[in-house]
């Protein structure tokens, strides 16, 4: 059953030797170093923090240990749904980390950044041009700030013209950022109810549709990975009743070259860098989630703007109705680097057999699983595929199981439990870096699991039991949560 | 078989309501733990709290989700139960029983009677379930 | 095509399979009005070389720290950045995993944040930190929507001490929520105490100072913490964890939440970002936290094991309800800073700090010896100080330029009133011979 494998289970504070240190800095070469004698007593600490005492060795022993306790997108096929777990491309952490950007301070006298305020320039009409949109900004941290951005945007161009909004509709098929961000510009949120396969039911926007609805915010395609067809009517719905219309671009990897928001009547929509531009996911982030808006929304920007004048580039303060800031500074640069390298390593035509190939990809997976597990919708489908373990739940095999499964057959798992309207979903996004070995491996892996789950279960019962730990005890966790290291204990 | 006792009365999101003379004593259904999950963590308002028939008194989370907890009856809320917040887990093991959460002294005790009896609210779960 | 592993062929079996003829038959549900009926206008793709060639040359253009000598802050410092950091965080199944979801594929991940987050404690002094926000900023917002939720009020007394650019972050998140901002200023250096007392009253959620502020002042934060708490206001305090090995932490001096910029543990300036948003808070408070936790627990044999934890106060599960929007951590930049504090040490970090003030307050008294120039505060300051000049900052820190200086932030875009000041930084990284030169440059400029 459970195979022993030496495990590493070291937590740093536990490698912790008095007297034994990593660090090397200077002595002091100035005359009189002791804090004591240049700052109020009160405001120094009794006593250093207890923090972990080891050598470089140990430092270096111990990440590297940890490292190899996760699956990567550089070691193992990552179908995340909607994540767009693609391959990471190298050259962009060399640029990223040319001294001229990575050692660069924010506040450097614009005349003396003019390299970095180019970059910014050209990757926001880069951007602009992939969306069809009129104007991006590049501040917003992540997807979510970016989200937030919009919906401020719009806020912003409601009240100029007089009116006060206060519902935003959004479908139930969303990611959960979609209802977090509205709120927290201040809007109600309405939830939509989605047809079938996902799509945005015409019916039930028509009866929402009013002058008390600032915005409608949809995914394209939606997140059962089909292109929302009726995209025209919904935009010209929305627009008869002032209702601006924004797009998620998590889905962006699906569409690159194939159509843009702009031309299907989006207002606004974000971009998530660390999905379809390939910035590294990093175990949870950092992201970077611009912004692009057309010519209407444009006095509302984030400030400042990266304005051109010849050959000159600055930041525009002067924003009077500008939403203001989501970050202190100017955006995630050191991923901006990596995104404008990455939109000049594959230049127009490379872009689209991002989606091309993505698109082949996820149709080629869903062929393959389709004899054992069902379809979310008929047709076929764009950049991800969501399937359902309805019939493996019959047999007492969940997608929690399946997914657990998955790890011990040298795959990291697909998403589950998302969308909210498919039951035992799993959502998966193969990504166009993926060769077909390692979509047929995939697939007969998934296969193998639903043969189990008719002739022997146990096996996905116990997984994982391959990985470092098996599986975790989430209940305890957040009953009784242990947020940080205390000494003596484990 | 369903856990639906006789003498309690029900809201179509799942809370059960027990009258004690002009007070009434409330919780969540067996149907709802289980639908739950394991219970993490039980939010509940202070004692002296007014509550609104339908409205939400508080919160219950589970690992994985977390529910809006609707007050069948309007009131003032007079008891809670200490055990909750730190033991949340009662409340999947018995929660008809030490599982329960307010106690609400009535203000309108006409509201009982558009509570549901415990064959709908059965009819109601077995419905629900697939 | 070297991301793409498929060959033609490849993709005509594979299309095969699917039963369609090409890919665009896939695509047959796209209107085709909504299609793009000629290929992107972007520039045309570029071989490594000349990729390598043209950015070389672009990063060129720009004045960055190994070149010069920098003196800037303002939220962002030129610290020292150990070797060893980026060799690990460069390990592939780092930067190339994603969120935890699967914890069991996850435990480096998991791991490592456990520790960051147990270290964020230690060094603000605080019960639990998060697993990172975005930036300073956005974390000082995010500390205002929490108080608003946890008191139930409607307004936010912030110090001018506060960094001007999170304050702007700050009204941006504040005004979907109605949050009110009241000002309180600052004197000669630090919070005006008594102007402080006077904003705060029964509709203040927190109190929020800086700490050392954004002029570089210490600031009293037990007294801001006894104004706070009379009036039943929670107090934020702003700090830079880096300075937390020297300073007493503001947790051990009344702080409810603590938040700020984390980048100089170890996070490359990057003109900007990415950065990292530290959040601490006492236990009382940890349900209703933004932002990833993980916690420990066990696994089915009883192993150790971590797990993100508290997830139904995030998007994902409470949507519309959720305490925040933040879907993503920085993980990354705290996976940096965790490597970083366990390079420096306890004793190392002390060492940062004792070496940054030092090497400030030399500074600060060289400068103030050249006639015309001054110390423009009377606080006590850490490793930032305002300096006064007889002429204008801006020309004054051009000119310095051209000795490969960067002087300093002027301060007129952020507060007309110190129009003539110079924010001037000073880390360990700062040699007492490029202060001299600094120094030279500088009485030669105001003569």
């Amino acid at each position: 059953m459970h195979t022993a494998k030496p495990g590493y289970d070291k937590l740093i504070f536990e490698l912790s030797c008095p007297g034994r240190h990593a660090h090397s800095l200077p002595s002091s070469d100035v005359p009189v170093s002791d804090p004591a004698q240049l700052l109020p007593k009160e405001h120094l600490r009794a006593a250093p923090p207890e923090l972990p005492e080891v050598s470089e060795v140990d430092v270096v022993r111990h990440y590297s240990r940890l490292s190899q306790m996760n699956y990567g997108v550089d070691t193992h096929f990552y179908p995340l749904g909607s994540c767009t777990m693609k391959y990471n491309p190298k050259i962009n952490e060399d640029m990223a980390r040319l001294a001229g950007f990575a050692r660069l301070h924010p506040l450097t006298p614009e005349a003396a950044a003019q390299g970095a305020l180019r970059l910014m320039d050209e990757l926001s009409r880069d951007l602009a041009e992939v969306s069809g949109m009129d104007h991006v900004s590049l501040q917003p941290a992540a997807g979510a700030q970016g989200e937030l951005a919009g919906v401020l945007m719009i806020r912003a161009y409601h009240l100029a013209r007089g009116e006060r909004r206060t519902k935003v509709l959004i479908p139930d098929s969303a990611h959960g950022t979609n209802p977090a961000s509205t709120a927290l510009a201040g809007y109600s949120v309405v939830e939509l109810k989605s047809e079938q396969n996902g799509e945005v039911d015409l019916h039930d926007l028509e009866r929402h549709l009013s002058d008390d609805v600032a915005a409608f915010m949809i995914t394209q395609p939606n997140t059962l990975g089909l292109f929302e067809s009726k995209i025209h009517q919904i935009t010209e719905m929305c627009h008869a009743t002032g209702v601006q219309v924004y797009m998620d671009g998590a889905n962006f990897n699906a569409i690159l070259g194939i159509t843009r928001p702009g031309d299907l009547g989006f207002d606004v929509c974000h971009f998530n860098l660390h999905k379809t531009f390939t910035t590294p996911h990093g175990g949870g982030g950092p992201g970077a989630g611009p912004v692009g808006i057309k010519e209407h929304l444009a006095p509302f920007l984030p400030t400042p703007v990266v304005v051109k004048d010849g050959d000159e580039y600055a930041f525009d303060w002067n924003r009077p109705q500008s939403i203001g800031k989501l970050q202190a500074f100017w955006g995630n640069f050191g991923m901006l680097v990596r995104a404008w390298t990455y939109i000049r390593t594959m230049g127009p035509d490379g872009l689209r057999a991002v989606s091309d190939n993505a698109v082949l990809n996820a149709n080629y997976v869903l062929k393959r699983l389709e004899a054992e597990y069902d379809r979310s919708a008929p047709g076929p489908c764009m950049h991800e595929c969501v399937v359902s373990a309805r019939r493996q739940k019959k047999l007492g095999v969940t997608a929690t199981d399946i997914a657990k499964r998955l790890l011990d057959l040298g795959f990291y798992a697909p998403t589950t439990y998302f969308p909210l309207i498919v039951e035992e979903a799993l959502m998966i996004e193969p990504t166009e870096t993926e060769s077909r070995e390692t979509l047929d491996e995939f697939c007969d892996a998934m296969n193998q699991i639903a043969r189990e789950a008719r002739d022997n279960p146990q096996p996905i019962h116990d997984a994982p039991v391959t990985t470092p730990v098996r599986r975790l005890d989430q209940t305890g966790a957040a009953r009784q949560p242990r947020l940080k290291w205390t000494p003596l204990r484990t | 078989m369903a856990n639906v006792p006789g003498e309690l009365r029900y809201t179509k999101e799942h809370e059960w309501a027990k009258l004690e003379g002009d007070k009434a004593r409330v919780g969540i259904t067996a149907f709802a733990q289980e639908q739950l999950g394991d219970v993490v963590f039980v939010e509940l308002p202070k004692v002296g709290a007014k509550i609104t028939a339908m409205k939400t008194f508080g919160v219950v989370e589970s690992v994985k989700a977390v529910s809006d907890l609707f007050a069948p009856l309007s009131g003032e809320v007079v008891e809670i139960n200490a055990e909750l917040p730190k033991k949340p887990e009662v409340v999947n093991a018995d929660p008809y029983g030490k599982g329960w959460m307010i106690v609400i002294k009535l203000s309108n005790a006409k509201e009982w009677d558009g509570l549901m009896p415990a064959g709908d609210y059965e009819k109601l779960i077995a419905s629900a379930a697939h | 095509m070297r991301y793409i592993s498929n060959t033609p062929a490849q993709q005509r079996e594979m299309l095969a399979t699917i039963g369609v003829g090409s890919i665009e038959d896939l695509l047959s549900r796209i209107p085709t009005k909504a299609r793009l009926s000629r290929p992107l206008n972007v520039p045309a793709a570029m071989a490594e070389s000349d990729l390598v060639r043209h950015l070389r040359a672009l990063s060129a253009l720009n004045a960055n720290a190994d070149d010069y000598a920098c003196f800037l802050g303002a939220g962002s410092y030129d610290h020292s950045v150990p070797s060893p950091i980026n060799h690990l965080i460069s390990r592939g199944e780092f930067f190339t995993a994603y969120t935890p979801y699967q914890p069991e594929a996850s435990q480096g991940t998991l791991r490592s944040i456990f520790e960051y987050q147990s270290m964020m404690a230690e060094l603000t002094g605080m019960d639990v930190a998060n697993a990172s926000l975005y930036d300073g900023a956005s974390s000082v917002a995010e500390a205002a929507l929490m108080a608003q939720a946890v008191t139930e009020r409607n307004a936010i007394v912030l110090s001018r001490g506060v960094n001007p650019l999170y304050r702007q972050v700050v009204e941006t998140y504040c005004e979907g929520p109605g949050i009110r901002l009241k000002s309180a200023p600052v004197g000669d250096g630090a919070t005006d105490l008594d102007a402080l007392r006077k904003a705060v009253g029964g509709q203040t959620a927190a109190v929020v100072i800086q700490h050392p502020n954004f002029f570089g002042c210490l600031e009293d934060v037990k007294a801001a913490a006894e104004i706070a708490h009379a009036e039943g206001a929670l107090l934020v305090v702003v700090a830079d964890p880096v300075n937390l090995g020297l300073l007493t932490p503001p947790g051990a001096l009344g702080a409810d939440l603590v938040v700020g910029e984390g980048q100089g543990l170890g996070v490359p300036m990057s003109f900007g970002g990415p950065n990292l948003g530290v959040f601490a808070a006492r236990q009382e408070l940890v349900r209703r936290m933004p932002g990833r936790l993980v916690g420990a627990t066990v696994d089915l044999d009883g192993q150790r094991g971590f797990v993100l934890t508290l997830q139904t106060r995030e998007q994902h599960i409470r949507r519309e309800k959720a305490t925040s929007n933040i879907c993503t951590n920085v993980a990354l930049c705290a996976l940096m800073a965790t490597i970083y504090v366990s390079i420096m040490g306890k004793v190392g970090i002390r060492k940062v700090g004792e070496l940054s003030t030092a090497k400030a307050h030399y500074a600060a008294e060289t400068f103030g010896k050249i006639p015309g120039v001054r110390l423009r505060f009377a606080a006590p300051f850490f490793k930032e100080f305002a300096l006064e000049l007889p002429k204008s900052p801006e020309r004054v820190a051009k000119r310095l330029m051209k000795e490969k200086i960067l002087a300093g932030v002027p301060l007129k875009a952020f507060d007309r009133s110190q129009k003539d000041c110079l924010l001037v930084a000073v880390t360990e990284k700062r040699t007492r011979n490029e202060i001299d030169a600094y120094a030279a440059a500088l009485a030669a400029a105001v003569a």
